[in-house]
């Protein structure tokens, strides 16, 4: 595959200084845009991706020749309607989609970057994206969305950027990773430092990848995204091709053999050192602590109008993280919604076929899309 | 929840909210008064609800409104963020309409909170006549089904202002869509006929 045929690359020489100390410029943040950006440049959505995202969010994406990982929200006459609204995504810096990553040459060492690569943070994925604003002369978003690790940088975006969006929507997000989060995260990372072929993270130069390593890290992390009664429903005890069981360690059952899956599509499509990294930058997220122990200073300054989505079965970021969020919003007297959606599809209902969720985006962003205009044009 | 879409009340909940205020809905419905609020008044109205059919339908229809309940989670609003708050006809639903009370009177300067009167004569005369709990227009289910668990009298309430300490700054009863001033001197006549008790309380 042609990777670089099809990605849109934009090159940030604005010098960015990373949380970590380090500077960077000159470097190149892949984006990828759906619909047209209308006259007034008011109709502009940036949308953020989760961990394992890119920024082909909807129809089908180049590199994997599979649908957007959004296709089910963003899309012609969907909740995101991009009839409508002008969408960007950026693949995360970091990342492994042709943004600035671990997968990059150092021009200094003229060698794969691999763990010498900056630790970067949301505020530093952030802070990468607004070069976008610029670059498309939009001065202000009319939404800033995302799920997960998305709703993260939505949350780091409002609170660097507090007039740059009309509204904002956090999605099934966390304003503090928790422990049982960072633990999760560890378990992958583990799983891919105890595979043989990462070699420390220089494994590129070798074109040896830790693909085991990656693919555990996967299955683990796929079964934080669902929830017990979603799996039971899908895939209970039954057997996978079998008859009864085999005494043996293969796939007996279909819950393996679909992790097993899992994890192999995954390493096709993502760098193991990017998982590492971006894994790190959702650990050290802490909004909490970026202002001293009061969320509510993040968000004092804006004027943006919220709507915080969470999911009943959602036990990785639980309706009451979110809910921690609506509540030092409340403090401010920020203009906030919100909405639990029920759900038995786990943290990934974001990304799924969930019309209550739908519907609710749908309806939030094309009323606020019509108060909007009317605005303008008053 | 089942609310009785009473528009004449809507429209004394409005005359008695000051143009531009702050106004929460507590227990906003479907949003009918928000938007009454929003259009008549120009209020900057957000509103909380408990069901999540609800609070699409408010959603749908562009208004700001946070799920939750009422008993729990007016804690997150600090004193006097709002310049009104509103409960339509659900303080007997509550566990426990003092704390509510007082929540709303923390949260919000003034408070207007609306009862249906269970000292209605039709009440009355059902208990009286048929020895059951009564079911009427206003009170449509049966007493194991209820949500309604603290049923009280437009009296009921006077004394309540007294007992937990909050002022009435004005009250009206609703009469066939009529509405007319609750003063000591007709406060039995009124108990008697008003459907609805409506209070403007202060702290």
């Amino acid at each position: 595959m042609n990777i670089k045929e099809n990605i849109k690359t934009l090159i940030v020489e604005k010098p960015l200084k990373l949380d970590c100390g380090q500077t960077i410029n000159n470097f190149p943040l892949a984006y990828e845009t759906y619909g047209s950006l209308n006259n007034e440049k008011n109709n502009a959505i940036l949308v953020f991706h989760a961990l394992t995202g890119d920024q082909f969010v909807t129809g089908i994406n180049p590199i994997t020749k599979k649908d957007g990982w959004w296709s089910y929200a963003v899309g012609s006459g969907k909740s995101i309607d991009t009839d409508k609204y002008f969408v960007i995504c950026a693949n995360v810096i970091g990342g492994c989609m042709g943004s600035f990553g671990p997968s990059h040459e150092n021009p200094k060492t003229k060698k794969i970057y691999g763990t010498d690569f900056p630790v970067i943070t949301i505020n530093d994925m952030v802070n990468a994206q607004i070069n976008l604003l610029d670059f498309f002369g939009i001065k202000k978003l009319f939404s800033v969305v995302g799920g997960s690790m998305g709703g993260m940088q939505v949350l780091q975006f409002i609170s660097n950027f507090p007039d740059k969006a009309k509204t904002a929507i956090p999605i099934a997000c966390t304003s503090s990773h928790s422990a049982q989060n960072i633990a999760f995260n560890e378990l992958g990372r583990q799983a891919i430092a105890a595979d043989h072929n990462w070699s420390d993270g220089n494994y590129n130069s070798k074109s040896i990848v830790p693909d085991k390593g990656l693919a555990v890290a996967r299955m683990a992390a796929h079964i934080t995204y669902l929830s017990k009664k979603g799996l039971q429903e899908k895939f209970g005890r039954k057997l996978q091709e079998r008859d009864d069981l085999k005494f043996g360690f293969d796939a007996d059952f279909q819950i393996e053999s679909y992790l097993r899956y899992q994890g192999s599509v995954f390493v096709d499509r993502f760098d193991a050192n990017s998982y590492l990294y971006i894994t790190r930058a959702m650990d050290y997220f802490d909004l909490v602590k970026q202002f001293n122990g009061n969320l509510s200073d993040a968000f004092k300054n804006t004027k943006a109008k919220f709507f915080i989505i969470s999911f009943t079965s959602d036990w990785l970021y639980p309706t009451q993280e979110n809910k921690e969020i609506v509540i030092a919003l409340n403090a401010v007297g920020a203009n906030v919604g919100f909405v639990e959606i029920e759900s038995d599809k786990g943290h990934d209902s974001f990304l799924l076929n969930v019309p209550d969720f739908l519907k609710a985006l749908k309806n939030f962003l094309d009323k606020s899309y019509a108060e909007n205009s009317h605005e303008t044009r008053i | 929840m089942q609310k009785t879409v009473m528009k004449p009340e809507y429209k004394i909940i409005s005359d008695l909210i000051e143009k531009d205020a702050k106004v929460l809905d507590v227990g906003c419905d479907d949003g009918t008064l928000m938007e009454f609020l929003k259009t008549n008044k120009n209020a900057n109205i957000r509103g909380i609800e408990i069901s999540k059919e609800k609070v699409q339908i408010c959603i749908a229809k562009g208004l700001t409104v946070i799920e939750g309940n009422a008993e729990f989670d007016l804690k997150q609003f600090p004193n006097d963020s709002f310049e009104y708050v509103v409960l339509g006809q659900t303080l007997q639903a509550f566990i426990n309409p003092e704390t509510v009370i007082k929540e709303l009177l923390r949260v919000g300067n003034k408070a207007i909170v609306t009862i249906p009167n269970f000292g209605h004569w039709k009440v009355r005369l059902n208990l009286l006549l048929k020895g059951t709990m009564p079911i009427t227009n206003s009170l449509p289910h049966d007493w194991y089904n209820t949500p309604n668990i603290h049923m009280c009298t437009i009296k009921d309430f006077v004394r309540f202002s007294k007992i937990i300490n909050f002022k009435i700054f004005k009250s009206l009863a609703l009469i066939n869509e009529n509405v007319s001033d609750i003063n000591n001197s007709n406060l039995i006549f009124k108990n008697l006929f008003g459907e609805l008790g409506i209070f403007l309380i202060e702290k």
